[in-house]
């Protein structure tokens, strides 16, 4: 899949070879100092350098930046976009990996491809795509530059993927006899999909909602030709943070970068657990 | 008299065969199908049609020459200097990280994993914003590289860490599975035939997991290319014939009016994003053998 | 070159795997480690493979201390039950492996790969890759694969689990026929207690993380030191109080000295054997016999016969019965 799902290697398996690969060897162990010192020098130190920056002027410098009123129009948006995308891609995206799995039609292959798509874009490239569409020289008619609809529709096409190509996987795994069990006792389609399909599908759905979102909150490049920086109207968190950059803020920036931090972690741990839950159900 | 009429046999086709097993052809798969498809098609197919469509309304000779603009080349240079570099290093890193993820157990495996999933869920900007603290000139080393006259904010060093900072966890989550399931018998099995560890890793290890590796490097080196925001911050939008890549070209142009070399790179940019995702979907397959 | 073992001692966590495990293999001897799954017999193989370390103890491949060398530099061969094909390269060069890693010049490669191929009948498969292979095929490979560095000593955990009952029959017979012919120590892993009787010359029981018995298939049938080792050799039931094997029981239609009556409860017809449950007061004995008795004694269900113990049955050890619970051989 073109989506890279996080997956956190089986840590809790007791398979026998784990006794095995035994503790750290020399040479292992300084691999592994040096892994860390390259993932410090890249993110680790840089990310914790937000979080510092961000307590420069102390806890109620933080907390005045973020409840200053354009910030906190900022967070809002950004967030209540984000979930309604979110939802919206649970749905569609359950149902597009539905009819990816147990559908077939010519032309597959090129759909399959063409989902991908806003994955692979660079977002400025899907700026451009969605100011074409949708900005004032629109063919359709639709006029969405400098509108929240128009930040809503953004959003929603560079998080296509994540729901679908999270489910995929599962769907193609799913034991077909459980359902074919369920059909000769008498249950119609729609039932067998709400109590047998649905629950092993759960984790996952759920696994690539989390990524969706966190990729909705976070997301730049798309929204910066289209959503057109309007404070309270339609000015996003990341964009809010590169303006204060600008502006020669940067403790400022880094509060409102610390806030998108946490939600990045909070969802990373999110999807970690669900899929130790889903791993332990199968 | 009733004639015996003959038994009409038609025979089922392949597809129809599939489409009976996968669970039935009713009026609600049609509906489901189409639906998708309408979806997918309007808000995705289409813009990116169109986008096509307006790069090349004026003729193929005007975006040929926006180009062969000296800073257009450029941009391209640069963007392709600091994507080989970052994917070069990320390859090394991936496949170290992922080795020591799968074949070792320590304190805080998890976490690492964690951790090293962080680049996939952070906004770019705060990416930026993250390298340009540390590493720019009042940064926490960057006050110290500059005085050894090593300039990483607004330079190519910075592009590099840009572009690694995004795409640093492509390769490992692509290699660790693969490196699971291929399990650790064939490696001890050359340890029993008198292997050392580095003849287990070049034999036996690097050839099971080489096109996890390949398929995790043509992702990485489309985000490499592709990004816009982490950059952005970093190079402050990049100075053009200089330190501007594509993706801020784009913007600048885009901004200046000059909105035929913002398409024409623009183009060039989701061609290559087409292109990867055409050699991904070559390799999965045997990536899944 | 034998292998001995000394006192080994091996836990994972707070799980006893192997305790106190002291051990002579012959030199040459086709041995097996018998016992029922989790028992510690793997964890041995592998720890005198070099695969693992002993938490306390000590190995020795003919005389040398190999304790902590690594697998490299014992001189072993090693054969996993998924058979841990290398399946990016084909046939010939599996087999040719150890000896590409010792850098032998490629004639004398060739002339032995194609020796081992023969000896494993494998040679027109050369250049198929091992997915290419069905279980029992990919099996050979790998045994000629250890077999090409001239191992001195060949092990093998559980090497026909993953096959199929036919194919795992013909290659255990193939197995004792290779082994005559190579005469490399071998060890090899079972929990099958049929596969140790028909193949080994002698026979290792581990149960629990110690061994319970050594000797060879007959003496581990004939004279068990202990319950366990009675009952998982092959079948067992009890009759007055002692445990006894059904065939070693005589079934007479009339009273006779020393038998006790009895009434057919169940009968069941296998191949050639005749099953029979017997009820003698509360028990029930399984007694077992071939057709030929059973149809020349007229059983049937119902009906009334007088069990006895055949002459020189085996009745686990000198007085074992049921109610006293022997102490395994520590000393072994």
């Amino acid at each position: 899949m073109v989506v890279v799902t996080p997956t956190a290697p089986a840590v809790g398996s007791r398979r026998r070879h784990d006794r095995e690969s035994g503790g750290l060897r020399r040479g292992s162990a300084v691999g592994l100092g040096l892994s860390l010192i390259w993932l410090s020098l890249i993110v680790l130190i840089p990310l914790a350098a937000v979080a510092v920056k961000s307590s420069d002027n102390g806890w109620s410098g933080f907390w005045t930046t973020l409840s200053s009123p354009e910030v906190a129009a900022a967070l809002r948006l950004t967030i209540g976009e984000a979930l309604v995308v979110t939802v919206v891609n649970v749905v569609m995206g359950t149902l597009i990996a539905w009819v990816l799995v147990r559908d077939d039609f010519p032309g597959k292959t090129i759909f399959e491809l063409v989902i991908d798509v806003p994955f692979a874009l660079p977002t400025i490239v899907a700026g451009l795509v969605l100011l074409s569409m949708y900005g004032p020289q629109s063919p359709v008619g639709l006029h969405l530059a400098n509108t929240r609809v128009g930040i809503f529709v953004a959003l929603l096409f560079v998080t296509v993927p994540f729901v679908v190509r999270s489910v995929e996987p599962v769907l193609i795994e799913l034991d077909r006899d459980a359902e074919e069990a369920a059909a000769s006792l008498g249950a119609g389609r729609l039932t067998v999909f709400r109590r047998i399909v649905l629950p092993n599908l759960l984790p996952a759905i759920a696994a690539g909602a989390a990524l969706s979102f966190a990729r909705a909150v976070s997301e730049y490049g798309s929204l910066v030709l289209l959503s057109g920086n309007l404070p309270f109207k339609t000015q996003v968190a990341s964009v809010k943070i590169l303006s204060l950059i600008e502006s020669d803020n940067p403790g400022g920036a880094a509060a409102v970068a610390t806030v998108l931090l946490v939600v990045a972690i909070v969802t990373l741990i999110a999807i970690d657990l669900l899929q130790r839950w889903a791993a332990r159900r199968a | 008299m009733v004639r015996a009429e003959p038994p009409v046999t038609s025979r089922p086709t392949a597809r129809q065969l599939r489409l009976v097993r996968r669970g039935g052809q009713g009026p609600g798969r049609l509906v489901m199908r189409y639906l998708v498809v309408a979806y997918v098609g309007v808000l995705v197919l289409v813009p990116v049609l169109l986008v096509g469509w307006h790069t090349f309304e004026h003729g193929l000779s005007p975006v040929w020459h926006a180009l062969t603009d000296p800073d257009v080349e450029h941009a391209f240079e640069i963007t392709g200097i600091a994507s080989a570099i970052s994917v070069v290093l990320n390859l090394v890193f991936g496949v170290g990280v992922s080795l020591l993820l799968v074949r070792s157990r320590f304190f805080g495996r998890r976490l690492l994993s964690l951790l090293i999933d962080l680049p996939l869920s952070v906004s770019p900007v705060v990416a930026g914003l993250a390298l340009i603290l540390v590493y720019g000139s009042n940064g926490w080393f960057g006050t110290t590289l500059e005085g050894w006259g090593f300039q990483v904010i607004y330079a190519l060093p910075g592009i590099v860490l840009a572009t690694m900072f995004v795409s640093l966890p492509l390769v490992v989550r692509e290699v660790v599975p693969v490196l699971e399931e291929v399990g650790i018998e064939q490696e001890q099995a050359a340890t029993t035939l008198g292997a050392t560890g580095r003849q287990t890793f070049l034999r036996i290890t690097l050839p099971s997991i080489k096109w996890a590796v390949a398929y995790g490097v043509v992702l990485a080196l489309a985000r490499a290319l592709g990004e816009f925001g982490a950059v952005k911050v970093v190079t402050a939008g990049g100075v053009a014939g200089s330190t501007q890549t594509v993706t801020s070209l784009v913007e600048q142009r885009y901004g200046n009016f000059d909105q035929l070399t913002a398409y024409a790179a623009s183009f060039v940019l989701a061609a290559i994003a087409v292109l990867c995702l055409v050699v991904i979907t070559i390799i999965r397959p045997k990536e899944r053998r | 070159m034998g292998i001995s073992v000394r006192n080994i001692n091996r836990n994972f966590g707070d799980f006893a795997a192997l305790t106190n495990v002291s051990l002579d293999i012959q030199s040459g001897n086709l041995t097996a480690l018998l016992g029922p799954s989790g028992g510690g017999k793997s964890t041995l193989l592998r720890i005198i493979a070099g695969l693992d370390h002993p938490d306390s103890g000590v190995v020795e491949i003919d005389g040398r201390d190999v304790t902590w060398l690594r697998p490299q530099q014992r001189n072993i061969g090693f054969v996993f039950q998924h058979y841990a094909a290398f399946k990016h390269l084909n046939v010939y060069r599996n087999v040719a492996f150890g000896l590409e890693i010792r850098k032998r010049p490629k004639a004398e490669i060739k002339a032995r790969v194609h020796e081992l191929l023969e000896l494993v009948h494998l040679e027109q498969f050369a250049d198929r890759l091992p997915s290419q292979l069905s279980g029992g095929q990919r099996q050979r490979m790998a045994l000629a694969r250890a077999l090409a560095v001239e191992p001195k000593v060949l092990l093998l955990d559980e090497p026909f689990g993953a096959l199929d009952t036919k194919v795992r029959r013909e290659l255990r017979e193939w197995l004792r026929r290779l082994h005559d012919e190579v005469h490399v120590t071998t060890v090899f892993v079972t929990h099958d207690q049929e596969e140790a009787l028909e193949v080994s010359d002698e026979i290792v029981v581990v149960n629990e993380g110690r061994v319970e018995q050594v000797g060879t298939p007959d003496q581990l049938y004939d004279q068990p030191v202990n319950e366990f080792v009675m009952g998982f050799l092959g079948p067992v039931t009890t009759l007055g109080g002692s445990l006894i094997r059904p065939h070693d029981i005589d079934v007479h239609d009339a009273p006779v000295d020393g038998a006790v009556e009895a009434r057919i409860t169940k009968l069941l017809r296998v191949g050639f054997e005749v099953r029979v449950d017997a009820e003698v007061g509360a028990e029930s004995v399984a007694v077992q016999l071939t057709r030929g008795q059973a149809d020349g004694l007229g059983i049937v269900d119902g009906k009334t016969i007088w069990l006895r113990p055949s002459a020189g049955a085996s009745s686990g050890g000198p007085g074992l019965t049921t109610a006293s619970k022997a102490t395994p051989n520590d000393d072994l």
